[in-house]
């Protein structure tokens, strides 16, 4: 049931020209800073030969390119969420799902899957550039693996707070300014504290990008973990209670 | 004989918004084979009542049994025999008809092996067989309202929740829908609600009548044929009696007054009051001018028991009844 109702989102979302615009504009976004990142290495690379140590085209190509994916899914994720439950609750079709035999949590769950099935597709889109590397570079495979699982983490998170917001209203648009108002706000949280005072190190624990900078050196840490998974969760619980209160205070 | 299968029971059911009573302490019971029509005006409570049934809604107090399975705490199961047609069908626009009837039967659990068949099925219940391929954001109205009948029949529940199942068809998709009805209600169990009256004296096997979220009357269509037929005289005087006097007479069972000169009388079929009050008009001197039976409708009935004389909506109601 989960399956059909994320199928459905997918398809939606492609049969739509929104999601070939993204794919399309994200890709040629990441071309760009790739060819910038790679000219860099090339730039440096025959003084690198000469140090022990030396970053490689990892560190110096992949793990940016990853960093620069995450910041460009920041500021796509309203687009891609906006109309998850806003839509449907516009176009007043939830009362379809409302009255088949799902409950509210299969069909958050489906959703969620779904748009997380457009996430997936972004970020192994982006990953064929790191990978071209290979026809003339070796890449380090375990580092590269663990920024993955930082980007996948971070798309995880991004999809369960647009989700959220767009279980508030009905209208698209709200939604989609609201996610970036989340998002957004979380990634700038810890400017302003940077950790002076009590409060500082709550600040920074909060900031989603400091949580995924780790990832991207190599640095696989469970609490860094711990925290993409505590907010996709509490978003995700949020949705199915805001839905549930749809059928107590419509 | 036994009674066939209660479907689904309501037990004195609520809805408040805020402290507005949408639907106030409703209870009601149907079985296989019944066709209700829930008749109101508008604002009356029918969606909302159609919206608990269906599970959109969760009532304030009360309980709703479908198939014997409580909506509230075995929802999946309730819903499991259950097809709705809410006010405005749930269509996703960008999908064709056959892909979006594939996905309400993968909704209603219907095993992948026996999607194509239930969609023909629905389809050709429907008139929707030409249709199979286009979106659903370019039919028109009635084939959209059409394709709404088709998802909420499509996995064959025993019972069928319909809110304004005709609006915004033309006479003849009218009749097609409410000949469906008719074939629907032999072995399921359909609930149709509607403001317009011809509609459940056409496919209705019994009536509910809401006003202001409470039921005014529940009766069997053949029940209230009969009273329908309880005639009424239509009498015209130059000098009116008093109301009370003729309700004292023997024959009459009330009295309205409509204006100055005319009054409604109403009586048992089998007793003709009009010879004694023509009698009664000469010895008195009301001067008796006019006087004819009049054929009580389903109208009159619907506006004796709300009350609501001159009510823009039932000039409507009427205006589509004619």
């Amino acid at each position: 049931m989960i399956r059909t109702i994320a199928w459905r989102e997918l398809r939606s979302l492609f049969l739509s020209p929104l999601a070939f615009v993204i794919l399309g504009v994200t890709q040629i976004i990441l071309a760009r800073l790739f060819l910038g990142h790679v000219n860099l290495f090339l730039m440096i690379e025959s003084r690198l030969t000469s140090l022990p140590n030396a970053p490689g085209l990892t560190t110096l190509v992949a793990a940016p390119l990853l960093g620069n994916t995450g910041v460009l899914l920041l500021l796509i994720t309203p687009l891609i969420t906006m109309r998850l439950i806003a839509d449907e609750r516009h176009n007043k079709t939830l009362s379809l799902l409302y009255s088949s035999p799902i409950s509210i949590t299969e069909i958050v769950l489906g959703k969620y899957i779904g748009i997380l099935g457009f996430f997936f597709l972004i970020i192994l889109m982006s990953l064929t550039m790191p990978l071209a590397l290979l026809v003339g570079g070796h890449l380090d495979f375990g580092m590269l693996a663990c920024g993955l699982i930082g980007l996948s983490l971070l798309a995880m998170s991004l999809a369960a707070i647009g989700l959220l917001m767009s279980s508030f209203t009905k209208y698209p648009a709200v939604a989609a300014i609201a996610t970036f108002g989340a998002v957004f706000f979380l990634w700038i949280v810890d400017y302003a504290g940077h950790a002076r005072g009590p409060g500082g190190a709550v600040v920074a624990y909060l900031s989603i990008v400091n949580h995924y900078e780790p990832f991207l050196s190599g640095l696989f840490d469970s609490s860094n973990v711990a925290y993409y998974v505590i907010l996709s969760l509490t978003c995700l619980v949020l949705s199915i209670r805001r839905l549930e209160a749809d059928r107590a205070h419509p | 004989m036994t009674n066939p299968e209660v479907l689904v029971e309501t037990e004195s059911l609520s809805r408040l918004y805020g402290k507005t009573v949408a639907v106030g302490d409703v209870s009601f019971v149907i079985r296989r084979g019944e066709v209700l029509g829930f008749l109101g005006p508008n604002g009356a409570g029918k969606t909302t009542t159609m919206q608990m049934l269906s599970g959109n809604l969760a009532p304030s107090s009360g309980r709703i049994l479908i198939s014997g399975y409580d909506m509230q705490t075995e929802p999946k199961r309730a819903k499991a025999s259950l097809g709705y047609l809410p006010e405005h069908p749930p269509l996703y626009r960008e999908f064709t008809v056959d892909e979006y009837l594939d996905y309400c039967a993968a909704l209603r659990r219907i095993p992948r092996k026996e999607r194509t068949v239930a969609r023909n099925r629905a389809k050709a219940r429907c008139g929707l067989s030409e249709v199979g391929g286009r979106l659903t954001q370019n039919l028109s109205k009635g084939y959209q309202q059409r394709v709404g009948l088709a998802q909420a029949i499509i996995h064959d529940p025993d019972i069928v929740v319909l809110d304004e199942p005709t609006v915004g068809l033309d006479p003849i998709q009218i009749r097609e829908i409410r000949a469906l009805i008719r074939e629907l209600g032999q072995n399921h169990a359909v609930i149709l609600s509607t403001h317009i009256l011809p509609e459940v004296q056409a496919s209705c096997d019994r009536v509910q009548i809401i006003h202001k979220g409470r039921l005014v009357l529940n009766e069997g269509i053949n029940e209230l044929m009969h009273r329908m037929e309880s005639q009424i005289l239509m009498a015209a005087f130059r000098k009116p009696p008093d109301v009370a006097l003729l309700e004292n007479l023997e024959m009459v069972d009330s009295v309205m007054a409509v204006d100055g000169h005319r009054m409604r009388l109403f009586h048992d079929p089998s007793k003709d009051p009009t010879d004694a009050l023509v009698a009664l008009s000469l010895k008195q001197g009301w001067g008796l001018y006019e006087i004819s039976p009049e054929h009580t409708s389903l109208e009159a009935i619907f506006v004796e028991l709300t009350g609501e004389i001159g009510d823009s909506s039932k000039k409507t109601s009427h205006a589509e009844g004619s």
